[in-house]
């Protein structure tokens, strides 16, 4: 077997791994809530009956382990029970919520890494410059602004004062396409301010870092351009660690969408799941959970095993 | 003049100006009684007042004294934070710095665990355990300081794997000292530079986590007076800002007075890690 598939293998090995034991810690939310579900919610009034098709209608009855089983088939089958304040199926509740989520998420990523790249390698070249301190200056005011202050300075520029942008994000299923991406302009541009710092940062570190070695040296003394030595025998070498530190952002900006939605009232999951927390509706709590850890955890192996594909010296093993 | 005063007087000016916000908040924090001219809770006004005496920064949708409120809100907010910061600092240093100098199964356990933690995101770990527990600024405090112990633990174990390996340590060993007596004396003293920045790193992500907590409701709950909460509180507020006149822009900004004083202690604990990390890799300007 040739390394490179040996790692990758025993990357996606750790990481399903890992992906079971979070949804064990998921599946056992559940189980630790004080007192007894079925009785909590019905009431001390309700009866027997009552309470048994409860427990049934919730999957409470049998041996833990046996119900974690059943709970992860269902759930992989894309059936997560019903919620428990309103009786409805989940599955239902999440599938338009799901398809919003991911399409901010991957609009935002989509506007974020040329941005963050292109600016990366400009302040690489020009670094030490004026254009670099602003630039680095600029990223690290986006890493330390909360996510709703950066949120409400895009609304409070351009929705009120300008009126360009609506600064709520309703959308329905059956808002049209271009529409949709004019309605989430501005929950995405913020989400781009917020993760392009980091991978901006992180390109700017890895060129710089290969700027020292000798076959850099050497391309430069060869009377090539700066911008040239940089794009073709920099980048390609930098490019395992950039790989990795987008995959990384994409991860943050699956997760980081949950407070983007709520500044903008966007009907995605993250606004379903920060609900469900405050009615402790357990169940779409813990399929919500399991969702945005699932893809969270899915990038990050992804993100390792890019990089591990990127580095020629383990493609050609000697 | 003592080594560390002439480094403040070398200090940048970005650094200058952290110290002096970081300071001017934690007066504000501490004097917060003193300071505030209203109460915390009680209504002493008219709803939505304009920025005029004696409320200077309007009143909030109760009738509560925004400027009052904000003061105590660095208390609430800062000091809870510190302290779930000391926790995650006691809980991750205690346990990274035993697993470095235990080495083992001690070892080998509490690392898979904190894999195992830092593999879901903090937010949505946070979220799911305030689900069971509710939320109560106990719970809040023990969830946030337990997910971010883990950076803690990486760190503190990584630093300390690397000065184990010294001499000194070496003879300390061969001098029969125990074990605490190498982490208090050795160990310890040589990783404070990079402890003390990331304390700094740590206390601005728990600070954003709480605010963002609060943000969302999940946080501190009122009417206690927080500036995540106030954020939530007043967040509607922004589509009425019209800069025409001076009583309509006020009004509308009213959300962007806690995020903004958010975002200015953040950015000034960050440009100070800045520095000191600087001061700590021994680089000459």
């Amino acid at each position: 077997m040739s390394p490179i598939l040996k790692i990758t293998l025993s990357r996606l090995a750790m990481g399903i791994l890992t992906l079971v034991i979070v949804s064990v810690l998921i599946f056992s939310a559940i189980e630790l809530l004080p007192g007894d579900i079925a009785t909590e919610t019905l009431g001390q009034s309700a009866t027997e009956e009552t309470i048994a098709a409860f427990r049934e209608r919730f999957n409470l009855n049998g041996p833990v382990h046996m119900r974690y089983f059943e709970w992860l088939a269902s759930a992989v089958q894309g059936d997560f029970g019903v919620s428990l304040s309103n009786q409805r199926p989940i599955s239902e509740l999440i599938a338009q919520r799901a398809g919003n989520t991911f399409f901010l998420a991957a609009y935002a990523a989509l506007i974020a890494v040329p941005i963050a790249i292109v600016l990366g390698m400009l302040a690489a070249l020009y670094r030490n410059s004026a254009f670099d301190k602003a630039v680095s200056g600029a990223t690290l005011a986006a890493i330390s602004f909360p996510e709703f202050f950066v949120a409400y300075i895009l609304v409070l520029l351009f929705s009120v004062t300008f009126g360009w942008f609506p600064s709520l994000a309703n959308v329905d299923a059956g808002t049209g396409f271009v529409e949709r991406l004019y309605r989430t302009f501005l929950p995405a541009l913020t989400l781009t301010l917020i993760v392009v710092a980091h991978m901006m940062r992180m390109t700017r570190a890895a060129i710089i870092n290969l700027l020292a070695l000798p076959y850099v040296e050497m391309a430069h003394l060869k009377g090539m351009r700066r911008w040239r030595v940089i794009a073709i025998h920099a980048l390609p070498n930098a490019i395992a660690p950039i790989i990795n530190v987008v995959a990384l952002n994409l991860a943050y900006l699956v997760v980081g969408v949950v407070l983007v939605e709520v500044v903008f009232v966007y009907p995605g999951l993250g606004q379903l799941l920060v609900d469900a927390v405050s009615n402790r509706d357990v169940p779409v709590v813990q399929a919500a959970c399991l969702i945005f850890a699932a893809t969270y955890i899915l990038l990050n192996i992804a993100a390792d095993i890019l990089s591990i594909i990127a580095n020629p010296r383990l493609l050609h093993p000697r | 003049m003592t080594p560390f005063l002439r480094k403040l007087g070398a200090a940048p000016v970005s650094a200058w100006f952290g110290i002096v916000i970081v300071t001017l908040i934690a007066l504000t924090a501490i004097f917060a009684p003193v300071l505030a001219p209203f109460p915390e809770f009680e209504v002493v006004g008219p709803q939505y007042s304009p920025w005029a005496a004696p409320h200077y920064l309007g009143t909030d949708a109760l009738g509560r004294d925004v400027l009052s409120r904000l003061i105590y809100g660095a208390r609430n907010t800062v000091g809870i934070a510190l302290l779930t910061t000391a926790l995650a600092f006691l809980i991750g240093a205690s346990f990274g710095l035993l697993a470095a100098t235990l080495g083992g199964w001690f070892d080998m356990v509490a690392s898979r665990a904190v894999d195992v933690l830092m593999a879901i995101p903090s937010l949505i770990f946070a979220l799911l355990i305030l689900t069971i527990t509710g939320t109560s600024v106990l719970s809040l405090i023990l969830v946030i300081a337990v997910l971010d112990s883990t950076r803690v633990y990486r760190l503190s174990r990584a630093v300390a794997q690397g000065i184990l390996t010294m001499d000194y340590v070496e003879v300390a060993r061969m001098r029969g000292e125990g074990l605490f007596w190498i982490i208090r004396r050795e160990v310890l003293p040589n990783s404070s530079a990079p402890l003390i920045a990331e304390f700094g790193l740590r206390f601005c992500f728990v600070f954003l986590f709480i605010s963002a907590l609060s943000f969302l409701g999940l946080g501190l709950q009122p009417p206690i007076a927080d500036w995540g909460a106030m954020v939530r509180e007043s967040a509607r507020l922004i589509s009425f800002a019209d800069f025409s006149t001076w009583q309509t822009a006020t009004f509308g900004l009213a959300p962007l007075l806690p995020a903004g004083a958010i975002a200015l202690l953040t950015v000034s604990v960050n440009l100070i890690v800045d520095w000191v990390l600087h001061l700590a890799s021994g680089l000459e300007d």
